[in-house]
């Protein structure tokens, strides 16, 4: 808020109490999103123990059905915490999806070969979103927006139809399972949980998470105190376009098909995620530890509605519209002291 | 600067004009058709209604128009409502499952009470995002998304999840009918643009929205009431995007609570964007977004006649996307065409070097502010 609040909280004039202090926290909305996929754990746990809920994989396919989702939402979290936006999420995985497969089906190419090219791409897509948001200061908005209409229309361009992948080495990749003992992963949940520990490390642990936090933070102070804003800005929209097509290549594995409608609005259900996962939409604050517990949440939901068998597929719409909202809230509450 | 007589300012008045490339690009997108489909101007009569690309061109992108037209001002606020396409598919699915359930589909009242439904869900909406924005101070772009992610999950609740389809004379006029030759969704745009217009700038409400647009907090130091106006105008927009919402619904006769209204935001973002408002708010200019919305239709229905595939379609909204806004970005004039912008730019401290000065001199709208176009 610009200035001051009509109503400030009470508690704002008062010397700091012990729980405005736990409110200024700012571990506590990761703390809030693990406590709230806890107790929807244990909801769903009560009501269909009967039904199987209670297998450790049940657990482990939260990680299998969602790897792709959480690759995409880190590197959105990147993004959201350098204070910018990435809408071309969902259009970059299709696209993916459909290059993959084209280059795998009708070009005959070995899908060694095809995975690099995809990465290389879609790095290369979100470094020329980063280059053009940073160096003709257009909004990060209205350049991801251009960048959601050009891979949809480059899916389109590829094939309208569908391309289902019968390549024998990809399904093999699709279908090897890593024995946990009490459960198996899939090879894309494992790169997932990978790309997480990398961020983590990246992010709190090197010059450059400093740098995207400090920018997220305050942009103006960032570049007076001598940071690379530019670069690091460029580099987090690569990042985001590179986890994009990574979470692509893992979508094609999951699904074993390129389709050029694959992946509509998955910009939405990533961006949810880091907002529920408790990272600040205004940047400068958050965790990227929180995203995957987003991303849990979400994949919960996903579950609980299948288990209960009578609700239909668009209350997880619903479910995540009111969960973002009621996230959004408390983020708007814990800041409001903080000028945004 | 005054506008002498001389041809050259006359010229240069006429090309600095906020109205001038949007429309110019209109004209041209036009003119490719016409090697194409040589009768692509031609209007005819048949049944007593006029046929026509033109005619057509209107006809389809009413909705797009009607939607932009509301986004317009909320873009003013320097806001922005992503919720305009789930609002859509609301409206829609509540208005046709409304005159699905009634014994007479073809009832003048029932279909009257459907719309007035489908409308007030609209600006119940807008209210909310307004709330949101206003009350609660959260971004808008964050504020819209929760309907925009919960909306079509609602619409969708509201036909079941399935395709609505109806069956009622009245409510088919909206969308598809025709009335004095034209059809009846072309009268409904002019009504809307026409009070728009007239609101905005006959009125001291376009002003508001402006100061407002400019810097929220200032306005509301010197009293004006910055909260209220910014929900009114999220109200608006809803409304806006649900009558919308009705004309969609109705020239299919089925309400699709998943498809209705995909991706209208985004094109309605566009056509602010090419019409000339700025995302950063404090100007807009409702006759360049309408000029925007026929850019978009007029490209699309190109597209269709010239027989390049249809799919193409997203990758030349995605490259007129891009060319806009590298032009309405100073810096990126300044490194293209040299340091005459750069020095005007940098002056005027605002988005709109060159094309100011001129602007202010052909000023032909009763408020002083122009955008750069």
């Amino acid at each position: 808020m610009s200035a001051t609040t009509q109503s400030p909280p009470a508690s704002d004039s008062r010397t700091p109490s012990q729980a405005t202090r736990l409110l200024g926290d700012r571990r506590l909305p990761v703390v809030v999103t693990a406590l709230l996929f806890l107790v929807m754990y244990g909801v769903g746990l009560s009501r269909y123990q009967n039904y199987g809920f209670g297998e450790p994989q049940v657990f482990l396919n939260l990680f299998i059905d969602n790897g792709y989702l959480l690759v995409a939402a880190v590197g959105v979290t990147f993004v959201i915490l350098s204070g910018g936006i990435d809408l071309s999420v969902g259009s970059m995985i299709g696209f993916t999806t459909m290059f993959t497969a084209w280059l795998v089906e009708r070009q005959g190419l070995p899908i060694l070969v095809v995975i690099p090219m995809a990465l290389a791409v879609g790095a290369f897509g979100g470094f020329l979103m980063g280059y053009v948001i940073h160096n003709f200061e257009i909004q990060p908005f209205i350049v991801t927006l251009a960048g959601l209409f050009l891979f949809r229309g480059l899916c389109l361009v590829i094939s309208k139809e569908s391309i289902s992948i019968s390549d024998s080495s990809v399904s093999s990749m699709a279908q090897a399972q890593v024995s946990l003992g009490m459960g198996f992963l899939s090879i894309g949940a494992i790169v997932s949980l990978v790309v997480l520990a990398v961020a983590f490390y990246v992010l709190h642990y090197t010059r450059f998470g400093r740098r995207v936090y400090a920018i997220g933070g305050n942009e103006q102070s960032a570049m007076l105190m001598g940071l690379p804003q530019g670069g690091t800005k460029i580099a987090v929209y690569t990042v985001s376009g590179f986890c994009s097509a990574l979470a692509g290549l893992l979508f094609t594995l999951y699904i074993q098909s390129g389709d050029p409608l694959h992946a509509t609005g998955m910009e939405l259900d990533a961006i949810a995620a880091v907002v529920i996962g408790g990272t600040l939409l205004t940047g400068g604050s958050g965790y990227v530890l929180g995203t995957l517990f987003g991303v849990l949440v979400l994949g919960l939901i996903k579950s609980i509605i299948q288990f209960e068998g009578t609700l239909s597929s668009w209350w997880t719409k619903i479910a995540t519209g009111v969960l973002l909202c009621a996230f959004i809230l408390v983020q708007r509450f814990m800041t409001t002291r903080k000028k945004t | 600067m005054t506008t002498s007589s001389t041809t050259s300012s006359r010229w240069r008045a006429l090309t600095h004009h906020h109205l001038f490339w949007p429309v110019a690009v209109l004209v041209l997108l036009l003119l490719v058709n016409v090697p194409f489909t040589p009768d692509f101007f031609s209007i005819r009569m048949a049944d007593g209604h006029l046929y026509g690309s033109l005619v057509s061109i209107v006809l389809f992108g009413s909705p797009l128009i009607l939607v932009a037209v509301g986004m317009t001002l909320v873009i003013a606020t320097g806001g922005i409502d992503l919720s305009v396409g789930a609002v859509v598919a609301i409206t829609g699915a509540l208005a046709c499952s409304y005159i699905s359930d009634q014994k007479d589909q073809g009832a003048l009242s029932g279909v009257l009470l459907a719309m007035g439904l489908g409308l007030l869900a609209a600006v119940v909406c807008g209210l909310w995002n307004g709330f949101l924005v206003a009350r609660m101070g959260i971004q808008p772009i964050i504020a819209t998304l929760i309907i925009m992610v919960a909306g079509r999950g609602v619409a969708q609740l509201i036909t079941d999840g399935q395709i609505i389809t109806i069956n009622s004379e009245p409510y088919k006029l909206i969308g598809g009918g025709y009335w004095l030759t034209l059809p009846f969704s072309i009268f409904v745009v002019a009504v809307v643009v026409a009070v728009t217009v007239v609101l905005t700038r006959r009125t001291a409400l376009g002003l508001l929205v402006e100061a407002v647009g400019g810097n929220a907090e200032a306005s509301r130091l010197v009293g004006i009431r910055s909260r209220r106006i910014k929900i009114m105008v999220y109200a608006f927009c809803a409304l806006c995007a649900g009558i919308a919402g009705l004309m969609i619904s109705s020239n299919t006769s089925a309400a699709d609570g998943n498809n209705a209204g995909l991706w209208i935001e985004l094109d309605a973002i566009l056509a602010v964007v090419i019409g000339g408002t700025s995302l950063l708010g404090g100007r807009f200019s409702v006759g360049g977004t309408v000029v925007g919305a026929l850019v978009i239709q007029t490209l699309t229905t190109t597209i269709y006649t010239i027989g390049v595939p249809t799919q193409t379609n997203l990758v030349f909204k995605a490259a007129v996307v891009i060319v806009v806004c590298l032009l309405q970005s100073p810096k990126f004039r300044a490194k293209v065409f040299g340091a005459r912008f750069a020095a005007g730019s940098a002056a005027k401290g605002s988005a709109a070097p060159a094309a100011a000065p001129a602007d202010a001199a052909t000023a032909t709208e009763a408020s002083p502010k122009m955008e750069v176009s």
